[in-house]
């Protein structure tokens, strides 16, 4: 299968990712080409097999329900680059 | 045409666990903002999500309690969108595989017929941050504090065919989850929120109409509300040749109207994948009847144990099991008092005081052992029906102490004690008979209305304190020799 342009910006705009349209078709291909990838497995069979959820067969361990983190908020807005009273702050979203 | 109103609810419950679902942050409501979100909460590059053993429990705790199958093998799955108050750009949510599947819950109707409601399934998930849009110099403030907290996210079939109803339903999931004690039921802190997809179909037609989802309803009137105007909407839009619009709405309670917050069409693209950071959770028979034998005795059970055990009206054993505070306060009460009138006093006047004060059971300034201590006093005929709601008064404004004995001390201090002595009763009547000989003679002619006349002028002269049954019987018998 082949992906079309339309399909190309949207999954780009999916991913907030800026492409430039001369690149298009370019990521068109390439990723037509790991679809095609995947696409091959169809051809095995696999009636009577269970989904697996994960490739590795375990199951998930479990935490106890405790509180172990402390306050390290200043720490940690070391790396931001704006703040304001203890928030974190972004580009003005509304909605 | 006639209409009809299909409404399926989203409960989002915050489980009442300490820490959050994937780190060891706390869940505490309130604090100063980033102060409990750490590089996890945070999404700091190559951090790995560490299950909660506490919110699986409490979440198949809620599937036993509705008789939901518990997904042996539930999986988490990303669902994928940007956000600045979801800094891992998905949340860990669960998709194909919920832990708890399809169970269902009775709801009583107005006319006090139930009607069941299928919960399509419950999934456990971790909640967003908190954006502020005041003003930070153009910019948006981030609250990274509610990121990761655990909530247990509850989806109704489409059953519900009005407001009402819907409303019904969303008391029912709120009691339960306060009774299974995996939810505050806190509305107004957010921790138990409620969005609603609502319909309207020609009535008899069986597909169903396009549906809005009206976001975050967060009271049981703005529901009923919302509810209402949004379904007056749809039929007017549909009457005047227009469509209804998938989309989300949200409900504006000042303005009481709901309006289009965004076209989700495009945003709407998820794309659910398995979660590799997360193995399938393993549910075994063996932790299931551990739960099991955790799980409380649930609010339907113990309403019909009142009605049996304690002889309640069903309208009483309703209102005393609506909460579990209210239960176990009535319980207490009743171990040792006398249970009609328990459920008399708490359902009558600790109610209104606690309406007016606005003041939930457990804040109450007359606790159950209080309550019980009064209740006896009744029962002893120390005081009368009509004594004991002044000594509830003044055990309300904290008079008497905090335990059993408080009744008692206000009885003494106040000197409330009903008058049983028939001699000091005998005097009080002779006297009346004595001052009011126009009355008296009325009487013997006839007119029996004047005998109220009498027990008011008694009661009065003793202050409220002599027995009423004591009362009646000696002025009868007085009046008519």
């Amino acid at each position: 299968m082949s992906l079309t342009p339309e399909e190309v910006k949207k999954i780009a705009f999916l991913a907030r990712l800026a492409i430039k349209e001369e690149s298009i078709e370019q990521y068109s291909e390439d990723l037509s080409g790991i679809l095609h990838l995947v696409d091959q497995m169809d051809a095995a069979n696999v009636e009577d097999i269970e989904p697996m959820a994960h490739p590795q067969d375990a199951m998930q361990r479990l935490r106890k329900d405790e509180v172990t983190e402390i306050n390290q908020r200043e720490k940690l807005m070391e790396n931001a680059p704006a703040t304001e009273n203890g928030l974190f702050l972004v580009p003005k979203v509304l909605d | 045409m006639e209409w009809e109103t299909v409404i399926g609810l989203e409960i989002h419950a915050q489980l009442s666990t300490k820490s959050k679902l994937f780190s060891g942050s706390s869940i505490e409501y309130g604090q100063e903002p980033n102060t409990q979100a750490n590089v996890v909460d945070l999404a700091m590059p190559g951090v790995l999500p560490v299950l909660n053993a506490e919110a699986v429990r409490m979440a198949a705790m809620f599937g036993l309690a509705i008789g939901a199958p518990i997904g042996r093998g539930n999986v988490f799955a990303r669902k994928n969108y940007f956000y600045p108050d979801l800094p891992q750009g998905y949340q860990i949510s669960q998709f194909d595989k919920p832990i708890v599947e399809l169970g269902h819950i009775d709801i009583t109707l107005e006319d006090g017929e139930t009607k069941r409601v299928g919960v399509t399934r419950a999934h456990l998930e971790q909640d967003a941050g908190k954006s502020l849009h005041e003003d930070f110099a153009g910019m948006t403030g981030i609250d990274l504090n509610r990121s990761g907290t655990p909530l247990l996210e509850i989806v109704s079939e489409p059953d519900m065919r009005s407001a009402k109803e819907a409303v019904a339903y969303m008391k029912k999931i709120h009691e339960l989850v306060q009774y299974l004690g995996i939810n505050d039921g806190n509305l107004q802190e957010g921790s138990f929120r409620c969005d609603a997809n609502v319909s309207v179909r020609p009535k008899g037609q069986e597909e169903f109409g396009t549906r809005a989802e009206l976001k975050n309803i967060n009271s049981f009137k703005f529901v009923e509300r919302a509810i209402n105007i949004e379904v007056e909407r749809q039929i007017d839009l549909i009457e005047d040749g227009g469509s209804v619009v998938q989309e989300t709405r949200l409900y504006d309670p000042d303005k009481n109207e709901t309006r289009s917050m965004r076209s989700k069409e495009e945003a709407n693209d998820y794309r659910y994948f398995p979660d590799p950071d997360l193995l399938p959770i393993e549910i075994t028979d063996e932790f299931l009847e551990e739960v099991r034998k955790t799980l409380p005795e649930l609010p339907g059970v113990k309403f019909k144990r009142f009605v049996e055990e304690y002889d309640l009206s069903e309208y009483d054993a309703g209102v005393l099991t609506a909460n579990i505070a209210t239960a176990d306060y009535f319980e207490s009460v009743a171990k040792s008092a006398d249970a009609k009138l328990a459920a008399n006093w708490i359902t009558g006047e600790l109610s209104s005081h606690l309406n007016k004060e606005d003041l939930s059971i457990n804040d109450s300034p007359v606790n159950a052992a209080m309550l019980t201590g009064l209740i006896k006093r009744i029962e002893d005929k120390t005081i009368s029906g009509k004594i004991a709601k002044q000594v509830f008064e003044a055990m309300w404004n904290a008079e008497g102490g905090t335990d059993e004995s408080a009744a008692d001390k206000v009885i003494d201090a106040k000197g409330l004690k009903q008058i049983t002595d028939s001699g000091a009763i005998e005097s009080i009547i002779d006297e009346i008979i004595a001052n009011n000989p126009a009355q008296v003679e009325q009487f013997q002619s006839g007119k029996d209305k004047v005998f109220g006349f009498f027990v008011g002028q008694v009661m009065k002269a003793s202050q409220g304190k002599a027995n009423p049954a004591q009362v009646n019987q000696m002025l009868k018998d007085k009046l008519s020799t």
